[in-house]
């Protein structure tokens, strides 16, 4: 037995070992998104529920570059996800908690039909923000969404600050809005700043 | 009852793996024939003791004994009782539980198979096996076992995952994986056996095992066939080959096994390649044991993904040991693996066997490269990235038709020196065959380069190992007065090893054409129509009849009822369906084939009207897919020949063969008996090719 | 000789070309222009190396998962309104990062996947030459000149 040709045979199987061992630490599912920091993509979308989770007369629609100065929750959904379930009764109560100050909840739905949707929101007890249809995906792909739940928080200066994927909880939720609203509002006209269909 | 009987199994059969490695050692150490004789009893002892737990564990599937933990896990009283026996390796734990079941029995059957021979070799061998058997023991009882306690006692189960529950030949792919993968353990054992007990001169260790390393191999290439039909029937997108990581783990070892399968021919004729061949053969090991390791440990997000656990660390640590070792020893021996022989000329047999043990490094290289290079580039940069389809197409595409151009000039030229009449001579015939299938192609219009390419290789490699087939039936016609069939089925029997080899050659090809064609001259429409609405497509008329539902066992069932119509006959019905399961967010789709010689016709249900007014189908045809799964079937077959025992007969040539088999003076120290039979065996090839 | 000439052979297989690209032999649906064909095929390629974000490794060429046929919708507009496939791979990375892409660009620490196989591959032949030409010479020079060459019909039929 050569025990230093050995060594060197040892020496080949480490590189090999060490990067499996660090693989163990990563998980591969979690893709790191390019967004936060960047602007917010803006986009212009129907409304098919009113604030009250009916039927509205007349389809509103909601553009999100006009909230600019506030501070904007996208949070991307749909009624054959199941982890969505587990969150929305956090975004109604926390939804309705904010409603009609300068934090706005925005849902838009995902490769999913405007009648799931609208009966699925009934299911779970109506909620306080608008829902909003996305045809094509192509706001949700503008977005880099891959999956459903994900949440997006834009700051007041209409950047994306943070993305969540996954369902949300109230923690992080209200951390991550606080936070937001503590940053100072882009210097711009009133009327952007207070305007917005939304309201 | 299941779980103790189960429990206690596998319990002991650890301790029996763990005694026979224990025993073996020490016989050889004492040169004590009882111990190794009490060594080898314990692993049939472990072989039996698994199978008991495996019976325990099938009677819990079947009975649906929800108390027992793994059939709590994927056990469901409204599975059809092929997919609850196809269950036992569905998941996680019966996987691994399967794993240690074949390889118990393997590790019986080859040492029952070599129990009288004399020498360290085989109990050595045997320590090995029973080492690896040790590992798999050790998770069994441990993190991966299947056997468990559940309180209280389900009524019921969810069921298999869905996609494991669509076609049958969930029953067929993962068994022959496992036959496959697992008698890869065999020529590892004995390559280490080997090096411990230092019996290299001989090549013994080849000797021994080449008959399991081929039937092995035979196994690992129709598992990976039966993997692209089931991912083609089942998944949907019409592909067969994605380059997933699970995929690329199967395909590894099959690269260096078949790389081994040549380059150990250069060993046994000529002395060369000896330290190469230790290093592919614990390559191949190493490999089985990295894809088992992609798919349980998590690192790799892949189609095959088995749930996360500890048991990726464990895995690991088993990689880690095993790499070492087997490092260490070749590192170690490597001044007696020396070659004992050379090349007589540049332009030989041999040099075509160099070239293709090159290239298929080469691919094998490539395809770990890139399946590990997400975990490489997240390491260095921290960013993800992908290596898919496109990479590892561009860049193995060449090498694959370098090995097909190959797989025509080896069989053509002879061993030792070819002469330039020699070469002129034997490849003509197949270069002019080439010429015609290129001509062919660019005259009906092909244009995509590699296809052109790969059908003019193919058409060369055909004629080439054809001719063999055809020059060695003649000459047994004129030598021995013997009719055609006659003389052919003698010729394939008196030479296994080469004509199995050729046979497994023109299966390879086949499965290659159909690859290129399918992937060439595929066309993909997509169309919504109503009941009675049709689509033609090359020729054919695909009408939508109607689209229905249907409560079913285990699910719910949407199907679109399609008739294909070819000049106005009716060819075929397909019914392409959306499977809805309870535990499952969105719909397993079934696509529908429809195979022909010639072409499939692919049909997917990708939408449809909730009333059945409508249906959006995907239709696919590919030309050629059908030839894969006969090129896997004919390259099985290839194996079986080349594996088949070889009778005997009195006064035959057989009597090369004797030495190998001739029973040495027990229990000789390892020199003396390697050297008495040095010359002999390295002129017994059991097959000379 | 032979082996020279296949070595070139197998250079010259290995010139880097886009991925394989597939030639759709139907004809176009009747309503579109030769430009549309051309969008068609491009939209195909481009396609062929984005990833489905919700699949496993596919292409959104292959997968028929809803979220690809949508990219798939979204890069034929983009062709169509006149983006080069360059600037709508850019789009999508920065949407998605480098992980869309199926085979990762050629730069910085990536170039090592592409340069690797290529260079195994040179050194591996360069071997072999060199320990051919070293055994044939030693071969060579120890034979006595016995002839030696294809098997006889006999040796064919023997073992």
């Amino acid at each position: 037995m050569d025990w230093r040709r050995s060594t060197i045979g040892a020496a080949i199987a480490l590189p090999v070992i060490a990067l499996l061992a660090f693989g163990m630490t990563r998980d591969p599912r979690d893709i790191p998104s390019p967004l936060p920091g960047r602007m917010a993509p803006d986009f212009v979308l129907a409304s098919f529920t009113s604030p009250t989770g009916s039927t509205p007369a007349r389809a509103d629609s909601v553009h999100l570059a006009a909230m600019r100065g506030d501070v904007v929750v996208v949070n991307v959904w749909a009624s054959w996800c199941l982890a969505c379930r587990d969150e929305h009764p956090v975004l109604r109560e926390i939804g309705r908690r904010y409603a009609g100050t300068d934090v706005h909840f925005l849902g838009v739905l995902y490769n999913d039909n405007v009648e799931s949707g609208r009966r699925w929101i009934s299911e779970m007890g109506g909620q306080s923000y608008p829902a909003l249809e996305d045809p094509g995906a192509r706001t949700a792909i503008d977005y880099g969404v891959y999956g459903v739940p994900e949440t997006f928080f834009v700051g007041r200066d209409g950047r994306v600050a943070y993305k969540h994927t996954g369902p949300i909880t109230e923690g992080v939720l209200i951390a991550k809005i606080e936070e937001l609203r503590k940053a100072h509002p882009v210097a711009v006209a009133p009327a952007d700043a207070a305007g917005g269909t939304a309201r | 009852m299941n779980n103790a009987l189960g429990t206690s199994a596998l319990r002991v059969a650890l301790g029996m793996a763990l005694a026979a490695i224990g025993l073996a050692v020490w016989g050889v150490r004492r040169r004590d024939e009882d111990f190794v004789r009490a060594a080898y009893a314990a692993v049939y002892a472990n072989a039996v003791l698994i199978s008991l737990a495996v019976a325990a564990m099938l009677t819990a599937l079947l009975t649906h004994d929800f108390s027992v933990k793994y059939v709590a896990q994927v056990g469901s009283r409204a599975t059809p009782t092929l997919y609850t026996i196809a269950s036992l390796w569905g998941a996680l734990e019966g996987s691994i539980l399967f794993w240690g079941w074949v390889l118990s029995l393997y590790a019986a059957a080859v040492i029952y198979a070599n129990r009288k021979r004399a020498g360290a070799l085989v109990p050595y061998a045997a320590a090995t096996l029973m080492g690896i058997a040790v590992f798999f023991g050790i998770l069994l009882v441990g993190p991966a076992s299947p056997f468990g306690l559940v309180s209280p006692i389900p009524a019921d189960g969810p069921g298999p995952n869905p996609l494991l529950q669509n076609h049958p030949l969930m029953a067929v792919h993962p068994p022959l994986l496992y036959l496959g993968y697992v008698g890869m353990s065999v020529p590892f054992a004995f390559a280490i056996g080997a090096m411990l007990s230092g019996e290299l001169e001989d090549d013994a260790w080849i000797t021994f095992s080449r008959r399991w390393t081929i039937v092995a191999w035979g196994f690992l290439s129709a598992a990976i066939i039966a993997g692209m039909w089931w991912s083609y029937e089942v998944l949907g997108w019409g592909g067969y080959w994605a380059w997933d990581p699970v995929e690329n783990a199967s395909f590894m070892p099959w690269l260096t096994a078949t790389a081994f399968l040549h380059s150990v021919m250069l060993q046994q004729r000529r002395g060369m390649l000896k330290l190469w061949n230790m290093c592919l053969v614990v390559s191949t090991f190493v490999l089985t044991i990295l894809g088992t390791f992609l798919t349980r440990s998590g690192i790799l997000s892949s189609v095959h993904a088995f749930t996360q656990g500890p048991i990726g660390y464990y895995f690991l640590g088993f990689i880690a040991l095993v790499l070492l070792i087997s490092l260490v020893l070749i590192a170690g021996q490597s001044g007696r693996l020396r070659a004992s022989g050379s090349l007589d000329a540049a332009v030989s047999r041999e040099s075509v066997f160099l070239l293709n043990n090159l290239l298929f490094a080469a691919f094998t290289f490539t395809v770990v490269l890139g399946t590990l290079f997400p975990l490489v580039a997240e390491a260095l940069r921290g960013v993800k990235v992908s290596v898919g389809a496109p990479f590892f197409n561009r860049m193995t595409l060449p090498m694959g038709m370098a090995l097909i151009f190959l797989a025509g000039v080896g069989p053509a030229l002879p061993w030792k020196r070819a002469t330039r009449a020699e070469l002129r001579s034997q490849l003509m015939p197949p270069a002019i065959a080439l010429v015609v299938v290129l001509a062919l192609s660019l005259a009906l219009g092909v244009r995509e380069p590699y296809a052109v390419l790969t059908f003019a290789f193919a058409a060369f490699a055909l004629v080439a190992n054809g001719r063999e087939f055809w020059s060695g039936t003649r000459a047994r016609m004129r030598s021995h007065g013997e009719a055609a069939p006659i003389a052919l089925a003698r010729l394939i029997g008196g030479n296994r090893h080469r004509y199995g080899g050729y046979v497994a050659h023109i299966g390879i090809i086949t499965v290659v054409m159909g690859i290129a064609a399918s992937t060439t001259f595929k066309s993909e429409n997509e169309a919504t129509l109503k009941p009675g609405g049709s689509l033609v497509v090359r020729g054919i008329t695909v009408r939508l009849d109607r689209v229905w539902g249907q409560e079913q066992q285990q699910r719910f069932v949407v199907g679109a009822d399609v008739t294909l119509l070819e000049h106005g006959r009716a060819i075929g019905t397909l019914t392409p369906r959306q499977n809805f399961y309870p535990t499952s967010e969105q719909p397993v789709p079934t696509p529908s084939v429809r195979s022909r010689a010639d072409a499939d016709i692919y049909i997917n249900l990708m939408a449809f009207d909730e009333r059945g007014a409508s249906a959006t189908l995907r239709i696919l045809i590919e030309p050629l897919v059908s030839w894969i799964w006969l090129g896997g079937l004919i390259v099985m077959f290839g194996a079986g020949i080349a594996s088949w025992p070889t009778r005997r007969r009195a006064g035959a040539p057989a009597d090369v063969r004797a030495p190998a088999r001739a029973p040495r003076p027990s229990p000789a120290p390892h020199g003396a008996s390697a050297t008495a039979t040095h010359a002999a065996p390295s002129t017994d090839l059991s097959g000379a090719d | 000789m032979i082996m020279r000439s296949m070595l070139a052979l197998l250079i010259a297989a290995l010139a880097p070309r886009p991925g394989v690209a597939q030639e759709p032999a139907d004809a176009p649906p009747a309503l579109s222009s030769a430009r549309d064909s051309a969008i068609d095929r491009d939209t195909r390629a481009l396609a062929s190396q984005l990833r489905c974000p919700v699949c496993q490794g596919l292409s959104i060429e292959d997968s028929p998962s809803e979220l690809s046929q949508q990219m798939r919708g979204l890069v034929r507009d983009q062709l169509r309104a006149g983006k080069s496939p360059d600037d709508v791979k850019r789009y999508f990375v920065s949407k998605y990062g480098e992980w869309i892409l199926l085979s990762p660009p050629a730069h910085g620490v990536n170039t090592l996947i592409y340069a690797l196989p290529l260079v195994a591959l040179a050194s591996g032949a360069a071997l072999i030459a060199i320990v051919v030409r070293r055994w044939t010479r030693v071969a060579n020079t120890e034979e006595d000149g016995a002839p030696r060459g294809r098997e006889t019909s006999d040796e064919i039929t023997r073992v």
